[in-house]
């Protein structure tokens, strides 16, 4: 009897723990054991690493990697070019973020409207978001090096140094690209949200006597508010992160590491130099930083 | 029910053990390295890496295949290095991977402290008679090679002494003398510069790569540093040498080039040299395989503040060493066959093959048939007499980093005094050195 009553209990609390639909976890098994494995324990890895003077080394190798403790966090915050790398997201952020959002509501809003040659529109604000980078890359150095189309349209009153090596322009540059590059992507977002807004809200809007510009701010902005704080939080995730701009458009982070980003600085001490307890130190802090900002943006937009 | 601070605390409890589990199971892992002194008796099938061009390809295949047919049993797999952003990176992935070849030919010297560090190569000393076979290929060069504590983590293999090419019909379209340029002295290969720009319709005298990668330095810095110095490292018993006098009087020689425009800012979207945007480039023989039939070209060595005769001048030897990996579990075939493909007969092969200079003395002597055939390598045989190395130290690519940085703001966009910047990067790169 005293099993008996022992044993009720557990079996409550094994079906509870399954939830009512057992199989379910089986459905979601399959997706948890990639996000384990993918997103969570590199997680895991670079949070442990950041703590020690780690660098890779051949399996079975024996070498010494002590603990640290913060030492690569108090590192960091002591690095001037971190620090400048910090500030050249700031930059990044702050010119292509809001940039993002304007130019892809603005473009999604005229590419729903029925205009001649739309699909062709659809179709070549989307290509420079699925060409490889390396590719437009070439094209954008053509255009802004210091006899490239770009100066030679502007003359006299181009910048010297030119744009990509110019410690002013650099960074906005990369930002001007970043947007341009993306654009495609956060537009389809935007086409699907504006598909989502009943047309009987437009109607009362005329009923009411709005015109183009105040239906657009009244019911438009309104109705894409979900779709603008997606495309706040993944253009800030995706921004801070940029690498292959300054890799390759900037030479390297030039001029004078102006346009140096934290992804970049992670990948010269961490890959280049081995120093991978601190190139991880700097992730986990581009990470937090990321999470913070992002639920700052949510915040803000999702407030009623 | 559970309140919702109950379910917070769990699920909190659950993301805690789940961080844990992560945490523990990342400390862990790793395969069993090779047993070293098994290894290094053991014989059988090995895998090589070699470099990605033409050239070298058709040199690898071919000492494989010869090798191949003369140890049925210890059978040799070669392949191109796997393609990455540089070969180190790749080099470095498989180190940590466990899966590194045998032997890599093109390992670069400046990395090699950093795989020693790593675990991931094998010191060739261990071998009995390695140091012996290194020496007497390499000769006195050899010493430039070893690590701090007197292994070799590297076999010397060949070089690409760095000298200035430069277009002989952009020299005479500017009036100058294309067989006997004015380029010895600074202030002669400035104004030089100055007269290809005014009257050679290019766009850049001399066009190096102004990028903040940590190797540009070893294309424009660098040799003429080597040749002011007579043959002196960036780093020489843990002293930065860079910001002495004849340091400072190449980075002030660099300013002029950058301040009068003699070389642009901005990297070039293709090959300045190869298109004829720039007169002159600072190139090894390799580029005389590329530009041979393009161009009517010369070659003189880097100039120097008061110049110095070619037979004295030293430069940077652009250097590939062999590396073998600790990955190799068949040690003894992999140092049989790295003798072997380092032989004099297939050191000419390689001579034959890509115009490179297997990392041997008097090379012009040892070769007199293969120089008598292309006279057109012999200044770069006989410049492969006076060479350096980047210093085998530790940290070395963050002292290059290091070193590119403070260049790049005072030499190169000119926001400092090198007088002031050079000094200061002296200090973190002794500060660097010195930490191993």
């Amino acid at each position: 009897m005293a099993t008996i009553a022992a044993t009720a209990p557990r079996a409550r609390r094994i079906r509870r723990a399954l939830g009512r639909h057992p199989v379910g976890l089986l459905f979601v098994l399959p997706y948890a054991a990639f996000l384990v494995l993918v997103y969570a324990y590199p997680l895991g890895l670079a949070v442990y690493m950041s703590f020690y003077d780690y660098f890779f080394a051949a399996p079975g190798a024996v070498v010494e990697r002590p603990f640290v403790g913060f030492d690569n966090y108090t590192t960091a915050f002591g690095d001037a070019i971190f620090l400048e790398s910090l500030g050249n997201v700031v930059t990044f952020l702050v010119i292509n973020v809001p940039l993002t959002v304007a130019l892809s509501l603005v473009l999604a809003t005229a590419l729903n409207a029925k205009l001649p040659l739309r699909g062709f529109f659809r179709t070549a604000y989307y290509i420079p978001y699925v060409t490889a980078s390396v590719a437009v890359i070439g094209v954008w150095l053509w255009l802004f090096s210091d006899t490239g189309l770009v100066n030679s349209a502007l003359g006299p009153v181009a910048p010297a140094p030119p744009w990509l090596v110019n410690e002013f322009w650099a960074m906005p540059m990369i930002a001007f690209f970043a947007t341009w590059k993306q654009l495609g992507f956060y537009v389809v977002l935007y086409l699907a949200a504006l598909q989502n807004i009943p047309s009987d809200l437009y109607d009362a809007a005329s009923v009411d006597g709005a015109g183009a510009l105040k239906s657009f701010r009244h019911v438009t902005v309104p109705g894409v508010r979900p779709a603008t704080t997606l495309v706040v939080i993944l253009s800030t995730i995706v921004g801070a992160n940029f690498f292959t701009e300054p890799y390759l458009l900037t030479g390297g982070g030039g001029p004078n590491n102006s346009s140096v980003s934290p992804v970049l600085h992670m990948y010269r001490r961490g890959i280049e130099q081995g120093d991978a307890g601190y190139a991880a130190a700097i992730g986990v802090l581009l990470a937090i930083g990321v999470i913070v900002i992002s639920m700052v943006n949510r915040f803000i937009l999702e407030r009623d | 029910m559970l309140t919702h601070k109950k379910r917070f605390t769990k699920r909190g409890r659950v993301t805690a053990a789940g961080l844990l589990l992560l945490l523990v199971a990342a400390a862990c892992g790793g395969e069993e390295a090779a047993d070293p002194q098994q290894a290094a008796e053991a014989t059988g099938p090995i895998k090589i890496w070699y470099s990605n061009n033409p050239e070298e390809i058709a040199w690898g295949e071919k000492i494989v295949k010869q090798w191949n047919a003369d140890n049925p049993d210890e059978e040799v797999t070669g392949q191109e290095i796997p393609a990455g952003e540089t070969s180190e990176e790749v080099i470095q992935a498989a180190i940590s991977a466990g899966n590194a070849p045998c032997l890599v030919y093109n390992t670069a010297p400046a990395a090699v402290p950093q795989f020693q560090k790593q675990g991931g190569l094998v010191n060739l000393s261990d071998f009995p008679d390695a140091d012996s076979y290194i020496e007497e290929r390499t000769g006195a060069d050899a010493a430039q090679y070893q690590s701090p504590e007197g292994g070799y983590y590297q076999m010397p293999w060949k070089t690409n002494p760095v000298m200035i090419f430069y277009n002989k019909k952009i020299f005479e379209q500017a009036g100058l003398d294309a067989e006997n340029p004015p380029l010895t002295t600074h202030d002669e290969f400035l104004e030089t510069g100055q007269t290809l720009i005014d009257e050679g319709g290019v766009e850049a005298a001399i066009w190096p790569a102004p990028t903040s990668e940590f190797f540009q330095s070893w294309f424009d810095f660098y040799p003429l540093f080597i040749a002011e110095t007579g043959g002196t490292p960036l780093v020489e018993d843990g002293q930065a040498q860079f910001a002495s006098d004849a340091g400072l009087q190449v980075a002030d020689f660099w300013s002029q080039i950058y301040e009068n425009g003699l070389a642009k800012k901005e990297a070039y979207n293709g090959d300045a040299f190869g298109e004829e945007k720039s007169a002159m480039a600072i190139v090894g023989p390799w580029a005389i395989a590329v530009y041979g039939e393009s161009i009517d070209w010369g070659v003189v060595p880097v100039p120097t503040a008061d110049g110095t005769p070619p037979e004295e001048t030293f430069t940077f030897s652009d250097e590939k060493s062999v590396g073998m990996y600790s990955a190799c579990e068949n040690r003894g075939t992999a140092w049989e066959f790295l003798k072997e493909s380092t032989s004099e007969a297939n050191d000419g092969a390689l001579l034959d093959a890509t115009g490179q200079m297997p990392t041997r003395p008097n090379l012009t002597d040892t070769f007199s048939d293969y120089f008598d055939k292309n006279p057109e390598y012999t200044p770069f045989a006989e410049q492969a007499n006076r060479l350096q190395e980047v210093p085998v130290v530790e940290n070395s690519i963050e002292m290059w980093q290091t070193f590119r940085d403070s260049y790049s703001q005072s030499v190169i966009f000119g926001k400092q005094s090198p007088d002031d910047a050079f000094p200061e990067a002296a200090d973190q790169i002794e500060s660097l050195v010195s930490e191993g």
